[in-house]
């Protein structure tokens, strides 16, 4: 059953349907009226980042850089140097993705806290192709020391990782999606950078995503309730730190796995959980996600079900994994 | 005469840049790695930024309104820390600790481990977009201190460099100036060969900067832009500073084989007797 301290919503088949990136565009007005070192960098995409908002209320603190990702990191670097608290807004296949040698230098061994906003992150972003979905973001970004990497699960909880992220002192990368997607989260639900959200119970099998596939994820464990198996599902929204306890506490329970993310299972949130895991509490454990490939053109809907992501997918790989204890 | 420094400064400042390549050239010996010609050619540009143009106080490096030095290619940083010692930043004696496990002095300079250093960096093409950042910031609290960003001619191959020239162009950004050791060697060879970076004032004009070009190793014209930059508003300053590598030891000057090695025992000692005893020579040059 569903966790009652995770106050998701009531009815699970009828979500209101956002994108991420408005909780950031959100998030960012939000900082911005709370302190007024909060500042805005974009790269030639402000209404499709949601940074317009911020612009249009804060013009003031806006800075367009243009199509120039390595010079975004760079001023966003120095203006944190100085003592700024700078967001900056492109696609994740541009920044951290084309920026990633700065981000590494000036702003992780430089230790500046400038927030990096990945917009367009995973195969959803759809007719765009593959050149514009990034699947390897949360890759890059987890491998530098001191950065903190959030990937929210809905619009709600996107709102508060970029109000919590502003605030935390570090560098941060924060990851969002381009599709309307459900939004499970309500303001009642709880939200820490570092901790991650039991948002079903179950003791058969654990399944630990992040992003907007948490829904797929939660449909999954339902009807598999109804087949007699019960799925915990955890909301492992911060890839960096990982809550480790929280994974190891589920893999205890239920012994056993899936991961469930819309990036390459090379080098993601599956590959963080089975690295803790694996020095922990080992488990069988199958990853849903991108399985070394690129994208390609198409609604979020028909690449979801092409690249193995849809609720069906999950629930083979738990009957999968289960059968594997 | 220059409007902006004495005669006796300008000779003061001639004596401590000398003293800076004998205290450079020791270090990295004992270093036994490192940059040596790029570091000897802005001995005279460090320590007349140190000990003249900057507004700094070594004991309290976080001072906010402090003149801001970004030094973009980290390569050069053994003759920036050696000024910073001289200034009074760290101990002298510390500098043998230089690229040593557990020195605050690490073959590339970084923010967190020494107080004063204002960025990591190494990797080209990125001190000036962050200078711009400094800059920007600067500028929109009305603060009156100055981003001083010193750059490598070899790093204008970089397009991250023209990005950051573009928008201190673009946002008028008076309050920066850039300082380009342009003293024309790169590690594979001459910059003009390897990838040319003439016209290069040209190039900076059409990027809305003011660009002002002066020889490096004379302290007074040298100071004589910066002054002028100041009161230049509307645009971004370069200072193109045309250096010769190697400056003040004969066998390494225009030696790009010089560019990224230390001298050995041997070598040292011969360059420090040409140091002490040409010390006249260096100031001479420019009577």
């Amino acid at each position: 059953m569903l966790n009652p301290e995770a106050k998701l919503i009531s009815d699970l088949s009828k979500p209101e349907m956002l994108p991420t990136r408005d909780g950031y565009g959100k998030g960012l007005v939000q900082a911005g009226e709370k302190d007024d070192r909060v500042v805005v960098l974009c790269a030639d995409l402000t209404e499709s980042t949601r940074s317009l908002e911020f612009k249009e209320k804060f013009p003031e603190r806006f800075i367009e850089i243009g199509v120039a990702e390595q010079n975004l990191a760079l001023v966003a670097s120095g203006m944190a140097n100085y003592g700024k608290i700078p967001f900056i807004s492109s696609y994740a296949t541009f920044s951290p993705g084309r920026n990633n040698e700065q981000i590494r230098t000036n702003i992780s061994i430089n230790n500046v806290p400038v927030k990096i906003a990945g917009a367009h992150a995973g195969i959803s972003v759809g007719p765009d192709g593959a050149t514009h979905q990034a699947l390897e973001d949360i890759a890059l970004m987890r491998v530098q020391p001191r950065m903190v990497v959030v990937v929210p699960c809905d619009a709600v909880e996107a709102q508060k990782a970029t109000l919590a992220g502003a605030f935390n002192d570090k560098p941060t990368y924060l990851r969002f999606g381009r599709e309307k997607s459900p939004v499970i989260t309500t303001d009642q639900t709880p939200f820490e950078i570092g901790k991650a959200i039991v948002l079903r119970d179950g003791k058969d099998c654990a399944i630990i995503g992040c992003g907007m596939l948490l829904y797929n994820a939660l449909i999954a464990a339902e009807e598999l309730s109804k087949e007699g198996l019960e799925c915990m599902v955890v909301n492992s929204h911060t890839i960096k730190p990982l809550d480790e306890k929280t994974i190891i506490d589920a893999a205890q329970k239920c012994g056993a796995v899936v991961s469930v993310e819309e990036h390459q299972i090379n080098g993601g949130l599956g590959s963080v959980v089975a690295e803790s895991l694996s020095r922990n509490h080992p488990v069988p454990q199958e990853f849903i996600g991108i399985q070394d490939r690129f994208g390609e053109s198409g609604t979020a809907a028909e690449l979801i079900e092409a690249f193995g992501l849809s609720v069906t997918h999950i629930k083979e790989a738990a009957k999968k994994v289960i059968s594997r204890k | 005469m220059s409007q902006y420094i004495h005669d006796d400064k300008i000779e003061e400042l001639e004596l401590k840049a000398n003293e800076a390549r004998e205290l450079l050239i020791e270090m990295l010996t004992e270093a036994g790695s490192g940059h040596t010609a790029g570091p000897l050619g802005m001995a005279d540009i460090f320590t007349t930024m140190y000990f003249h143009v900057l507004n700094h106080d070594p004991k309290n490096t976080e001072m906010a309104d402090r003149d801001r030095l970004i030094l973009s290619n980290g390569h050069i940083t053994p003759i920036r820390y050696v000024v910073m010692a001289m200034a009074g930043y760290f101990p002298v004696e510390e500098l043998k600790t230089l690229r040593k496990f557990g020195s605050r002095l690490q073959g590339h300079p970084e923010r967190e481990r020494l107080p004063g250093v204002e960025t990591t960096s190494g990797p080209l093409g990125s001190g000036l977009g962050q200078a711009c950042g400094i800059a920007y910031a600067a500028r929109m609290d009305k603060k009156n201190f100055r981003t001083f960003c010193l750059m490598s001619d070899g790093e204008h191959q970089e397009g991250s460099t023209w990005e950051s020239i573009m928008f201190a162009g673009k946002n008028k950004l008076s309050n920066l100036t850039a300082i380009v050791d342009r003293n024309n060697i790169q590690i594979d060879g001459m910059t003009e060969d390897i990838m040319p970076l003439e016209n290069f004032r040209a190039k900076y004009e059409a990027f809305n900067w003011h660009v002002l070009e002066v020889d490096g190793h004379n302290i007074e014209q040298f100071v004589d832009s910066i002054e002028q930059a100041k009161a230049i508003f509307e645009k971004p300053t370069v200072i193109i500073a045309h250096t010769i590598p190697g400056k003040g030891i004969k066998e390494i000057e225009f030696d790009y084989n010089w560019h990224g090695k230390p001298p050995k025992p041997e070598e040292a000692k011969k360059f420090l007797d040409e140091l002490r005893t040409l010390g006249g020579k260096i100031k001479s040059e420019h009577q």
